[in-house]
């Protein structure tokens, strides 16, 4: 079958550990440099915590306003965590999505209609994300089949979808009706004392990451983002899972919608607005490549805490907003930096040792 | 002595320069004159391209003399040389396409005062330098893009003559350029010297050396062979003895008895059928059977790492049918080449093979990890056990497979890339130029694992642009130029010199000129 197949001959170096079962729980020996780099992000979340600790020392030190407080960071983060999941595989793709903020409104507006609202909860929540996904795959199919750059794709999605929203709600709120209050309901429900919303942050962070890392779906993002004619001349076709890929974060868009309509209580053209500045911020906090064929979702969600939590401290000690936004845009250039200091001294460390 | 010696205007005496593991300049000799087209001749891999970039500033020699109009120089950057007045066309026009012929020109130097370009100054120098050239109609505002190949050289000569330049390097000019535009390009040429402008000539076509060179001086092995034979009187088998017998220790595996040919063409594992590919290739027609190597040689441009992107379904073509195993091929599908047992290890190892961030393992089941897969969930363990068993029989070094393909040496990603198709049910392996970029010792490993598929059945095709080494690996040798399959044997049956001169229409065989 092989050429000079050596039975029982170690794997390569050093056997794979553990190569039996219980592989869903293994750490990828591959993901150690994304494990330091998260390790990095959680310093940071920390960090975060001991500046509120030391300007709000009242408030910080009590532990059950603590807690509240980080679940409310936690929920303020769900619509946008579930976004930035979302992002992390069209950038790792190689590609990006301007148009998240604006499918969110669509999603939004069209789940929120009169018509749509008559079907129920059900009927909303299956128009949000429908709606979602299929706008996402257009995106896909202009980029993989239409060979239009992912930059313009999107950034014409962005417009249109936001000037859609805007014809279908008649640029007016669209409450949500007492009959489907279970949706509002959802934002002030909690489950095992975890706000339900947070629980969909996770849920979809848990699916995206099992998605990313562990499924061939995953690799194949990786391979076309890493070389994408290289993943085409070896059989992979890219023009479909660039379609699945935009797709996938449509879809995401779509739950985001109904996150945003539970926190609000209504659809509405505005929703969402510079939502995919946020996303695209997070998923680089992250470690996600622009260029693509890196990143991670821990990661992503990581990025979009930090920035949920420096504006928390901000408002809990008063301060001006425009500040929060200096501080934020620093952020995300300290994290990249750190990051290619991190890439290059590691390279360094290894052909000294090699 | 003395009134020759005036002319010359450069001299290259014991150039050496060495890279990692290659002597790609081991010795030169070169002396070329004003006004004279000086002809350089050798095959791939004889250290033309590597003179070139001495020329032009790009290396700087390890150890020999360089001297430019009677002084000893040495030429630290491009500009340094461009300076001094030696500009060199390369085959990829260096031209920026978005921009007016004009400008091209000048770029880099542009008439200016206090930072604004003198517009006016620039489209009027444009306009003499091109009618000195002979093509006043090329209209100096259009953009380079929208020009034909042909204008886009005499563009590029503008451009070294802006610069006042006294030497002229020109890598195979006609290699794009259609035939009555080679006249042309002479032509102009021609031109150039008469004003006293001596020009390098690169070539493969002994037909076009004979018609515009004055001298020729070969190259083989990084070494001068022959140096100031007249080019119009030296005998051409003169010129391709000095060529061949390459001295590179190249270690080939030994061949099996000689095959069964007709057994092979009832029985071919691939089969390939009037395939065209419209300006690249046309009416291609081979098999190549099972444990069979079949190479593929010509010069670059004449359409064969075309031929087997399109037999790959990476191309479309324009007609003909590929068959595996008697199962024809759905046209333009790569994926569907896979399934029916294709493999292939492009020409650009780097750009088309390699995830070069991703470890080993992950390139090796690049198109195989869904066959580890269980319902859609990917199995690193297992994918990291059969990698690591083909690298191992690969030879494979580091023989870690998780380490990113971007630390291992240009033979060791050659390894990679082939063993990717060791895991699969792979029937045809497509080898495009697999040594380019591979030292010695690997190359002789690689070619003990080629050989090592055919005799377990796998159909290899190989494209090289190394004589030596298609002869020595192949079974059988077809020879391609300009698009056509021209020539087609038995390696035993074939030596260097015949294929040289069918690969660079002469006429040894053919017993006609083309």
């Amino acid at each position: 079958m092989t050429v000079g197949e050596k039975v029982g001959a170690p794997a390569g170096g050093t056997p794979a550990p553990g190569a039996s079962g219980r592989r869903w729980l293994r750490w990828p020996e591959e993901a150690g440099e994304a494990v330091k780099r998260n390790l990095g992000l959680v310093g940071v979340l920390v960090a975060i915590i001991l500046v509120g600790v030391a300007t709000k020392p009242e408030l910080f030190l009590d532990g059950g306003w603590l807690w509240n407080n980080e679940l409310l960071i936690l929920t303020q983060a769900a619509a946008i965590g579930v976004i930035a999941v979302g992002m992390t595989f069209v950038m790792i793709s190689g590609g990006i999505d301007l148009s998240v903020g604006a499918l969110v409104a669509l999603s939004s507006v069209w789940c929120t209609t009169v018509a749509t609202q008559e079907f129920g909860v059900g009927g909303m929540v299956f128009a949000a994300l429908v709606v979602g996904t299929l706008a996402g795959a257009v995106n896909g199919l202009l980029i993989g089949y239409g060979r239009i750059v992912p930059f313009i794709a999107t950034l014409a999605m962005l417009v249109a979808a936001r000037g859609l929203a805007q014809r279908i709600s008649g640029k007016l709120t669209q409450r949500v009706s007492t009959e489907n209050r279970l949706i509002p309901d959802l934002s002030s429900t909690k489950w095992l004392g975890i706000p339900a919303l947070v629980v969909i942050l996770l849920v979809v962070a848990a699916a995206g990451w099992v998605l990313l890392n562990r499924t061939t779906f995953g690799r194949r993002t990786f391979a076309i983002g890493g070389n994408a004619e290289a993943a085409r001349l070896a059989g992979i076709n890219i023009r479909r899972h660039t379609v699945l890929v935009y797709a996938l974060s449509g879809l995401c868009c779509g739950i985001g919608a109904l996150i945003v309509v539970s926190l609000s209580s209504a659809g509405a053209a505005d929703h969402g607005e510079l939502y995919e500045l946020d996303a695209i911020a997070a998923a680089i906090i992250g470690g996600t490549a622009l260029a693509g064929g890196r990143g991670s979702i821990v990661g992503a969600i990581l990025g979009v805490l930090i920035f949920k939590g420096i504006t928390n401290l901000f408002i809990v000690n008063n301060l001006e907003q425009e500040y929060q936004l200096i501080v934020k845009g620093a952020i995300i250039i300290g994290a990249v930096l750190v990051q290619g200091f991190n890439l290059s001294s590691l390279r360094r460390r290894r052909s000294a040792a090699g | 002595m003395t009134a020759a010696a005036e002319d010359v205007v450069l001299r290259l005496t014991d150039v050496v320069k060495t890279f990692p593991g290659v002597r790609a300049l081991d010795g030169v000799r070169l002396e070329v004159r004003a006004g004279e087209v000086h002809c350089l001749l050798g095959q791939n891999g004889a250290g033309k391209s590597t003179l070139i970039k001495v020329l032009s500033g790009v290396h700087a020699p390890d150890s020999g003399e360089v001297s430019w109009l009677g002084e000893p120089v040495s030429f630290g950057n491009p500009q340094a040389a461009m300076k001094a007045g030696i500009a060199t066309i390369y085959q990829e026009l260096d031209l920026i396409d978005g921009l007016s012929v004009a400008d091209n020109i000048y770029l880099g130097h542009e008439p200016q005062r206090a930072g604004w370009v003198r517009r006016q100054q620039t489209h009027d120098g444009a306009m003499q330098i091109l009618a000195r050239l002979g093509h006043a109609e090329i209209p100096v505002a259009r953009e380079v893009g929208k020009l034909p190949a042909a204008a886009k050289q005499i563009v590029s000569m503008g451009r070294a003559l802006s610069r006042e330049a006294k030497l002229l390097v020109m890598d195979e000019p006609s290699a794009v350029l259609a035939h009555d535009e080679v006249a042309n390009l002479f032509r102009v040429v021609r031109g150039l010297t008469a004003a006293g402008i001596a020009v390098i000539y690169i070539s493969h076509r002994l037909e076009e050396i004979r018609e515009i060179g004055d001298r020729v001086t070969v190259l083989k092995d990084g070494r001068t062979m022959a140096a100031n034979l007249d080019a119009k009187t030296t005998p051409t088998s003169e010129l391709v003895s000095r060529m061949t017998g390459r001295s590179i220790e190249y270690v080939f595996p030994p061949r099996p008895p000689a095959r069964d040919a007709e057994a092979d063409a009832r029985q071919p594992v691939l089969r390939v059928e009037g395939l065209t590919l419209d300006g690249e290739f046309d009416d291609v027609s081979l098999t190549v059977g099972r444990g069979e190597i079949v190479g593929i040689t010509g010069l670059v441009g004449s359409g064969r790492s075309e031929l087997l992107e399109t037999i790959y379904g990476a191309r479309r073509a324009s007609a003909g049918r590929v068959e595996v195993d008697g199962r024809p091929l759905r046209p333009g599908s790569v994926t569907a080449a896979v399934r029916a047992g294709l493999g292939m290890a492009p020409e650009e190892r780097k750009s088309q093979a390699l995830v070069l961030g991703e470890p080993v393992y992950r390139n090796v089941t690049l198109p195989t990890f869904e066959r580890f897969a269980s319902r859609g969930f990917t199995d690193a363990a297992r994918e990291q056990a059969a990698a690591a068993r083909v690298t191992d029989s690969l030879d494979l070094r580091p023989r870690d497979v998780r380490r990113p393909v971007r630390t291992l040496s240009g033979g060791n990603q050659q390894k990679v890339v082939v063993a990717r198709w060791l895991l699969g049910a792979t029937k045809v392996l497509l080898l495009d130029e697999p040594t380019r970029g591979v030292d010695v010792g690997a190359r002789a490993e690689l070619y003990q694992v080629i050989r090592r598929l055919a005799d377990e059945g796998v159909g290899v095709l190989l494209v090289s642009s190394e004589v030596p080494e298609v002869l020595g690996l192949a079974d059988r040798v077809l020879v391609m130029r300009e698009g056509r399959l021209v020539h087609a044997a038995p390696a035993a049956e074939l030596d260097e010199h015949a294929v040289l001169d069918l690969v660079m229409a002469g006429s040894l065989l053919e017993g006609g000129t083309a």
